[in-house]
Parts: structure tokens; sequence; C-alpha cells
């Protein structure tokens, strides 16, 4: 087998995980730029959506439609639950304590999922078959399709609602100034409550698309989630295309370092780009200048 | 007037007290040590409810020389930290006589300086050869040993003449033994290593190390790791149209790794201990009896399937049986009785310790298995 041919297996690869990476980025994103803090709970939300699905599927019989959007729907509902329970109760407290609490709250829906489910694995059946699909000389499976088509749709859903909506932008508006926006009528509280559903809903709809390929357990969330900060840290934390280009050069870096270099090294590699961005470059690598927020 | 009642209670609860225990032989205390929680919870877990599950059974069958079994158990967590202070406990404050476990290799290895200074027999459920390797004056283990699994891989490949192969192992203790023994084996087998790769345990997508793999020259692919792992390996193997044999370790030899990896783990052969095929064993295998027992028992106590993890469990509660049954329950005469332990048929194997092996089983203790239809069947 050639080099050329491996190599393009190798960006087949690192685009399908890229692409789960950049689903669970872009939640991080949302939170962060409605309120200022990272949602260390977004990987359990990717955890909680391929659970229920699999709890709805198998222990409740459902049909697999009606468990994805009753599991999207359930984790919505733990999202709004752990922003009025552990974050608004914390009025005044400074960013660094509610990220600590969000750490907390990680580690209970976790432990939570862990008595409910225990602690084995679970696949979740395939969407649409496991037949290869042949492209040259490399591979994919249906589901990297529908792991494209969804990562697509989220992120012109997403970029639609922040630009072109009054809801969009009046969380956008709390990003930028809580103070001022609620000054002009914006209810801020109201606005992070939704930046939680929405983040909830997408981090879940990335863990039930990428469960029939990955397996799902109680602890997925952990590297998944911060697979996924990675990825929103090298966008800029940016809602919509940094995320998705952060998610895919991470996903085809450790791809091609771990074809190319060695697989030992296939996760320092991506938390050593990691650093290198956090120091040479904080604001993300497609944010132009300074934009530090006034 | 209050204090001769005080006086009159304290002496009839005292004689109370009295009574009792000359009426039964204090109990023979026996600690455990298991992962219950944490990463290693797979091992731990299953272990704790088999050492639960025999001890209660030698009770209600009338103890070991009409003195019950009362079985302590902590958990490690997986921690070497918390194994060494439950360790500690159980030696001092719970006074045992012997200790079963740790349940990890990294475990087991902290907890050995204790158990040595403190002279308390301890039977380990971890496979690390490093634990009865140099020999420990107070330290078996009834885990099959990685190299033993690695031998019969091996022995196989050569059967059909293949020379050239990949190894793909897990970047965690588990998976880091393996690779040891890998590659220290090799050689002596005629094997060739010609591409030598690791994934994380918590890794999603492996069709980048298949893909140099497939590029390597490599004949057949060896995988080393635990659940969910191998179980994506094999998906992406299919994904990629892999046409290598893909031999896997004993660490996925349960039903759940088929489950896992689904039609992807059809035609895929491992090293296991006999657990998953007991029913497949002719009648002449010394361990039938055991091993039916034991499926058996935990069925209908845990309406689970007994896997290999609860059998180390089994096993060394059962050698503790035999030696206490032997001898006495003083430390030093179980450690000595347990030495003579001979052709013990157990799950794990056919156990036979000396002052020379602690390990106590050979490489009959694996079988090959491949898996046909969702199923295990025997490779002759």
């Amino acid at each position: 087998m050639h080099i050329a041919d491996q190599i393009s297996q190798y960006l087949l690869s690192g685009l399908s995980t890229g692409a789960i990476y950049a689903l669970i980025g872009v939640g991080f994103a949302i939170i962060h730029n409605s309120t200022g803090i990272i949602n260390f709970a977004q990987g359990e939300f990717v955890m909680l959506g391929g659970m229920l699905t699999l709890f709805f599927l198998t222990a409740l019989k459902l049909p697999l439609l009606v468990s994805i959007i009753l599991a999207i729907a359930v984790a919505t509902l733990v999202g709004i639950a752990f922003e009025r329970l552990a974050i608004r109760p914390m009025k005044n407290a400074s960013p660094i304590s509610l990220v600590i609490i969000t750490i907390g709250g990680s580690i209970l829906i976790r432990g939570i999922a862990m008595l409910i489910w225990g602690k084995d694995t679970h696949a979740l059946p395939t969407f649409s078959g496991n037949d290869p699909i042949q492209l040259g000389e490399a591979t994919i499976l249906p589901q990297h399709l529908w792991i494209f088509a969804v990562t697509v749709i989220v992120i012109i859903c997403s970029k639609l609602y922040f630009n072109y909506t009054i809801s969009g932008k009046a969380m956008r508006a709390c990003a930028y100034n809580s103070r001022a926006a609620g000054l002009v009528g914006i209810d801020v509280r109201r606005m992070v409550l939704f930046s939680f559903a929405i983040s909830a809903a997408m981090g879940s709809m990335a863990g039930i698309i990428i469960a029939p390929l990955t397996m799902t357990s109680y602890d997925v969330g952990i590297m998944l989630g911060l697979k996924g900060f990675c990825a929103a840290i090298i966008g800029g934390m940016s809602s919509g295309l940094g995320t998705v280009f952060g998610g895919i050069i991470l996903g085809v870096l450790e791809s091609l370092g771990a074809g190319l270099l060695s697989s030992g090294y296939k996760d320092a590699i991506a938390f050593i780009i990691l650093l290198i961005i956090l120091l040479v470059r904080p604001q993300g690598l497609f944010k132009k200048g300074d934009t530090e927020r006034v | 007037m209050l204090k001769r009642a005080t006086f009159i209670l304290t002496f009839v609860v005292s004689l109370a007290i009295l009574a009792g225990s000359a009426l039964a032989a204090p109990p023979i205390k026996i600690g455990g040590l298991f992962a219950v929680t944490g990463p290693a919870s797979f091992l731990g877990e299953p272990e704790r409810n088999t050492a639960q599950m025999v001890v209660s059974e030698i009770n209600a069958s009338g103890g070991i020389k009409g003195r019950k079994l009362e079985l302590i158990v902590y958990d490690t967590q997986g921690d070497a930290t918390k194994a060494v202070q439950a360790a500690n406990r159980l030696i001092k404050d719970d006074k045992v006589s012997a200790i079963i476990g740790p349940s990890t290799t990294g475990d087991t290895m902290a907890v050995i300086p204790v158990a040595e200074k403190a002279q308390i027999p301890l039977i380990s459920c971890a496979a690390g050869s490093k634990i009865t390797d140099p020999v420990k004056k107070w330290v078996f283990k009834t885990a099959q040993n990685d190299g033993l699994a690695v031998a019969k891989i091996y022995e196989n490949l050569k059967r059909k003449k293949i020379a050239k192969v990949a190894i793909l192992t897990v970047s965690d203790g588990f998976g880091s033994s393996g690779r040891e023994q890998l590659k220290a084996q090799a050689a002596a087998h005629g094997m060739q290593i010609v591409s030598d790769d690791t994934y994380g345990p918590k890794d999603t997508d492996m069709t980048a190390q298949l893909t140099k793999i497939r590029g390597s020259g490599a004949q057949a692919v060896i995988c080393w790791g635990t659940n969910p792992g191998p179980a994506v390996i094999a998906r992406n193997a299919k994904q990629l149209g892999l046409k290598l044999p893909l031999y896997m370790s004993h660490g996925v030899s349960s039903k759940k790794f088929i489950e896992l990896a689904g039609d992807a783990s059809e035609g895929i052969v491992l090293p296991s201990g006999r657990v998953i095929v007991a029913d497949l064993l002719p009648n002449s295998d010394r361990q039938k009896k055991s091993l039916i027992a034991f499926v058996k028992d935990y069925q209908k106590h845990y309406n689970a399937e007994g896997d290999h993890f609860g059998g180390h469990a089994w096993d060394a509660l059962m050698l503790l049986k035999g030696a206490i049954e032997r001898g006495s329950d003083n430390p030093a005469a179980i450690r000595n009785q347990l030495e003579r332990t001979r052709n013990f048929a157990g799950i794990g194997g056919v156990f036979t310790y000396s002052p020379n092996d602690h390990a106590g089983l050979a490489k009959d203790a694996f079988v090959l298995v491949e898996i046909r239809k969702r199923d295990f069947a025997l490779v002759k």
C-alpha cells in the first residue's frame, strides 16, 4: 500500500474524528459566549445523549428515532436543571468559581449515571448499516456521513440563530457586557439558561450520533469533553466555523501523528498544540487581533 | 443503689459475651482488597461478588473445621495509596489471617511490602508476572501470567506459518505488560514484530494505527487491551477491509466483547481461561467440575455470567480453604500449606505451588478460542 493511499486514509479518519470534536467544541463555545465560563460538564451531556438513547432503546424498547428525541429532551432538561440548581444560585460568583462548580457538576452527573446504568460499555446500533464506503483508497462508514451532516447542520443553524434572531443577538450581547445587556432590557439570566439548554441539546446530539462508532459508557464524557474543549480553544471559542476548523485540525493532526510518527504520542500531540495556542495565540487561530472584551 | 445495678448489669453482659464466645469458636477473618469502583472495577466487582458468594457458601455448609469465615472487604478504587492504607487496616485493626487481592498489578506491588513485613499471606488476583517473579515469601497469585497467553498466540501463528506480526497495545498497565511479553518472546518463537503501535484506553478511532499496520507488511495483527478499545479496533479493521487475521488478548474474553464488536468479531482468535467455554470442554478436563460449579453459582447469586475475574477470587478463597483445612488459621501455617498446594483444579487452571513458584500455573491454563457466529468455539 502506497504512502499516498495511507495518507488519504489518515486524512479521512482525522476528518471524521475532527467533526466529532468540533460538534462537542461548539457546545463549549455557546456557553462561553453567553456566560463567559467554560462548562466542563459539557462532556457529560455527550455521555447522557448516548446512554439515554441506549436506555430508551433497550430498557423501554422504543424505536430508535423516538429514543433519540427523548434522549435529547431529557439531556436538555438536565442542562436546564444544572443551570437552575448549580449556576444561578451563585449570584455574583466569579467565573473561576463557576468553572469549578461545573467540574463538580460533571463528577456528580457521571456518578449518578454510573449508579443508574452501571459501569459497562455499550454499543448503539448504527443508523444506516455497517458497510464501509470506498473513497479512492480510503474508507469511511455510513455513520461518519451522519456525523458530517449533523455537524454541518448544527453549525449552519447556530450561525443563523446567533446572527439573525433576536434571542441569538441578545445572547451575544450578554457575552460582551451582561450589565449593559441588562440595561437595554435583555433578561440576562434567561439567556444563560437558554445557552445551557442549547449546549446540552447539542452535546447530547453529538453523543448520540457518535455512540454507534465509539460506544458509550458512563465515563466517555471525560476524554471527549477535553478534546472538544481543545477544538474550541483552537477555534478561539467561536460557535461557528472557527471551532469546526479547530476540531478538524486536531483530528487530522492526531491521525497523522499516530500514523506517521508514533501512536504513543497521539494525545501528546493534541495537548501540545493546545498549549502552544494558549501561549502564542490565546484568542484562537482564527480570531483577528486583539478582541479584548470591554 | 445505682452503682450496684450497673455492676450487676456489667456482670450479666460480660457473662453473656463469655458464654456466647464459648459456644461458637471465633470466626476466621479473611481480608479482601478489591478495586470495586474506579477504572479497574470490571475486575474488582466480580471478584468481590465471588468472594462474598464463596464465603457465604462455605459458612452455610458449616465453615472450615467448624469455624465460620468472616470476610472483610475494602475498596482500593484501583489506587495504590488506598490499597496500602486498607491493607494496614486489615492487618492492624481487623487482624485478618490472610488477604485476598488486590485486583490490579499496581495495587498489588504497593501492598506486597506491607504483607511481607507483617508476615500475612497475600493471594493476589492480578496478572502481572512481576508479582511472583522473583518469588516473595508471603505472596501468591491466582491470575494467569500474561506471558502464558502470549506463548499460546505465538504457537498458533507458528502453526499457520506466519512470522511477521504487528502489535497494537493499549497504553495502560495491562497493555504495556502484554507489549513487553510480546516483544520478549518474539525471537524465541521465530516471530518478527514489523509494527509496534499503541492506543489510548479511551480512544475512539484506531483507523490510523490499522492503516499503518496495513502498510507494514504484517501477516497478522495482535491487539492487547480490555474493553472497549479492542471492540473499536475490530470494527475499524472491518471498516478498512483489513484481511489480516486478528488476535486479541485474554483481556476481552467475555461475551461483552462480542456484544460490543458485533459482526466485526467474527473470526477473531484469542487465548482465554476455560470459564467462557466451560460447556464445550471434554468431560476428561480436570477443571470442568470447578468451572461448572462456579458458573452455576454465580448465575444463581447475581443473575450474571461468572467470568475469569470472579474466578481469580474463587481460586484464591478455595486455595485458602484448602490450606486452612490441612493446617490451621495461623498466618504462617496458611503460608506453608499454600506452598504445598498440588494439582488444585480451579477456575484459572490447575495450580501447583512450590517454594520456587508462587504463580502455580502452566501454559495449559489458557485455551485458544475463535469467535464464530457470535459465540466462542475451541480452536484445536
